[in-house]
């Protein structure tokens, strides 16, 4: 039996963000593995149609953090909230439903190997058993937004790395959720493929206005995201008028931050990490004109 | 004299460790086991993933299955029948060959066989998803890796390891027939009659009883391990090996109560 795919915004508590009311919120979380405490306290909040960009050396804790706001790993202490929900203690079912609402590339694509690639960008669809030309169409239109409509049938054993991270991007935007989370999308990839999946990131931001956490290493990463937008008239990528500023609070919308910050683009806010502690939070051009010794010795040997 | 002392309390306290251990990963076998089997009565259900494993064990371990059943059956007769001519009494032989086919060696060694098989294939499998983070991805995806992955293998292992056995029982009969047949000069009217005369009710329930306790220990055993893969590929092929080891031990212990069971309560 199968049913029409619902409307995102149809289906439970963790759909609409809470008015006023950040979108992912980390108060004080601590984690750590064995002896080691990875992160020391981290607390920041990321607000509607915002994307955070997770800045800091390998090992930092960027995708630790990533996965606990996906409620993949549990907080030892601390709060970690999303669409006002502490999803830190939510029971594994409730966590289930809870992830059917957010988008997740991971840094090697993870994607199912023994499917192909329609296989693997219909799994959330098919899992609900949605109506199957319904399941259809958005899969061939995730893939043509990915520009990999071609290899509907192919396993992901037989693509390049590149091209695996496209998929994987297709696959987490397949049901547009309100909540992506990009874990080192450009790690391992050449100079060019890195510019081709950021270039899709930014198109998908701005197309579906979703509120999102990126992690990297690449600073230029956070830079493009910050100043540049897609334009949806032109259908072309485009700087913006004014550099990187997007700062966000209680009560600003993402489209009026949007109107105000940066000439169309949705607002990108950089968050750098050391030693399990946030170091920095704020605009992009805030990091780039930032006199800290560290920040700089960070941005020249990160480009 | 302090020296001995802290090396003592290390050795002790390592040793504690290693207790700890062990009971708690006996806690998060059993939990996942109950969590795997609860998952059975409640939907989603995943019924083609079920009929996939099923294929996949089932008629993927008929040839050796067949093979080695029919071999068994044969040697059997061979290893039985010089000491039933001592006597005179080959036409024993029939007896011998059922008894010990259908109570103990075709559900042991198909459990054996499909351990082998199957158990190193489940784990590989599931570790290598943990490796790659495909089990993460379909967490993130909203999807129960155990309700997904794990319950269809232990069910599709419980429906098809008692019809493996049975096949191999038939198998190793007709081995034995044949083996009989041409070197003891054995009818097949007196071979086949003794056989199944030799056979009656408690028999039966011990031959296909064990198959159901084998299957659930091979397939949750496997899945356990696959699951709890770390370090890599190397992680993958130690998850592998101990998968195929614990469950081949474990059975073949678990086979002796059991069989201690069966045989009180149908007064053997």
């Amino acid at each position: 039996m199968t049913r029409a795919i619902p409307p995102a915004e149809a289906r439970d508590q963790f759909t609409e963000p809470v008015p006023g009311e950040p979108v992912i919120s980390f108060e004080d979380v601590h984690i750590g593995f064995e002896d080691r405490e990875v992160l020391q306290g981290i607390s920041f909040e990321t607000w509607p149609g915002e994307t955070k960009v997770l800045l800091g050396e390998g090992g930092s804790g960027k995708t630790l953090i990533m996965k606990m706001a996906a409620g993949l790993l549990r907080p030892d202490s601390g709060k970690v909230i999303v669409m006002g929900q502490d999803i830190g203690d939510m029971p594994e079912n409730e966590l289930l439903n809870f992830r059917r609402h957010i988008g997740f590339v991971f840094q090697e694509g993870a994607l199912f190997d023994s499917m192909t690639v329609a296989e693997n960008v219909s799994f959330r669809l098919d899992e609900e058993q949605a109506d199957e030309t319904e399941t259809d169409k958005r899969v061939r239109e995730a893939l043509r937004f990915v520009e990999m409509e071609s290899s509907l049938e192919r396993y992901p054993g037989e693509l390049s790395g590149g091209m695996r991270r496209r998929v994987s991007i297709a696959r987490a935007l397949v049901d547009r959720p309100p909540i992506i989370f990009y874990d080192s999308p450009t790690a391992g990839l050449d100079p060019v493929t890195c510019q081709t999946i950021m270039s899709l990131i930014l198109r998908g931001r701005d197309l579906q206005g979703a509120t999102s956490l990126l992690a990297t290493q690449r600073v230029q990463d956070a830079f493009g995201l910050a100043n540049f937008h897609f334009d949806k008239g032109s259908g072309h990528i485009l700087r913006d008028k004014l550099n990187g500023r997007a700062v966000l609070g209680p009560g600003r919308t993402s489209d009026a931050t949007r109107d105000a910050n940066s000439g169309g683009t949705s607002p990108t806010n950089v968050l750098v990490l050391r030693d399990g502690k946030v170091y920095f939070q704020g605009a992009a051009d805030e990091l780039l004109s930032s006199t800290d010794a560290y920040l700089k010795e960070f941005l020249a040997s990160a480009r | 004299m302090p020296a001995q002392r802290e090396t003592l309390e290390s050795v002790s306290s390592v040793l504690a460790d290693v207790i700890k251990q062990q009971v708690l990963a006996v806690q998060d076998y059993t939990m996942l086991s109950v969590e795997s089997i609860k998952n059975v009565f409640t939907p989603p259900f995943y019924w083609m993933d079920t009929l996939e494993q099923m294929d996949l064990i089932g008629v993927g371990s008929l040839p050796i299955i067949m093979l080695t059943g029919f071999f068994i059956g044969g040697v059997l007769v061979l290893q039985t029948a010089a000491q039933f001519e001592r006597f005179g009494e080959t036409a024993l032989t029939g007896d011998a060959v059922a008894l010990a086919l259908v109570r103990e060696l075709g559900p042991a060694i198909t459990a054996l066989l499909v351990a082998g098989r199957n158990a190193s294939g489940i784990a590989s499998e599931i570790g290598s998803m943990v490796v790659t983070e495909q089990l993460d991805a379909m967490r993130a995806l909203g999807t129960d890796p155990v309700r997904k992955l794990m319950t269809p293998r232990v069910v599709a292992m419980v429906l098809t390891l008692p019809l493996l056995t049975v096949v191999s029982d038939f198998v190793g009969l007709v081995g034995g027939f044949l083996v009989a047949y041409f070197t003891l000069r054995l009818g097949a009217v007196q071979f086949w009659t003794r056989a199944i005369q030799a056979l009656d009710f408690g028999d039966l329930v011990q031959g296909f009883a064990k198959p159901f306790i084998f299957a659930f220990i091979i397939s949750t055993i496997a899945c356990f391990m696959g699951l709890r893969v770390k370090g890599g590929t190397q992680g993958v092929g130690r998850a592998t090996t101990s998968a195929v080891v614990i469950s081949s031990v474990i059975l073949l212990v678990v086979d002796t109560f059991v069989t201690k069971l069966l045989l009180w309560v149908f007064q053997k």
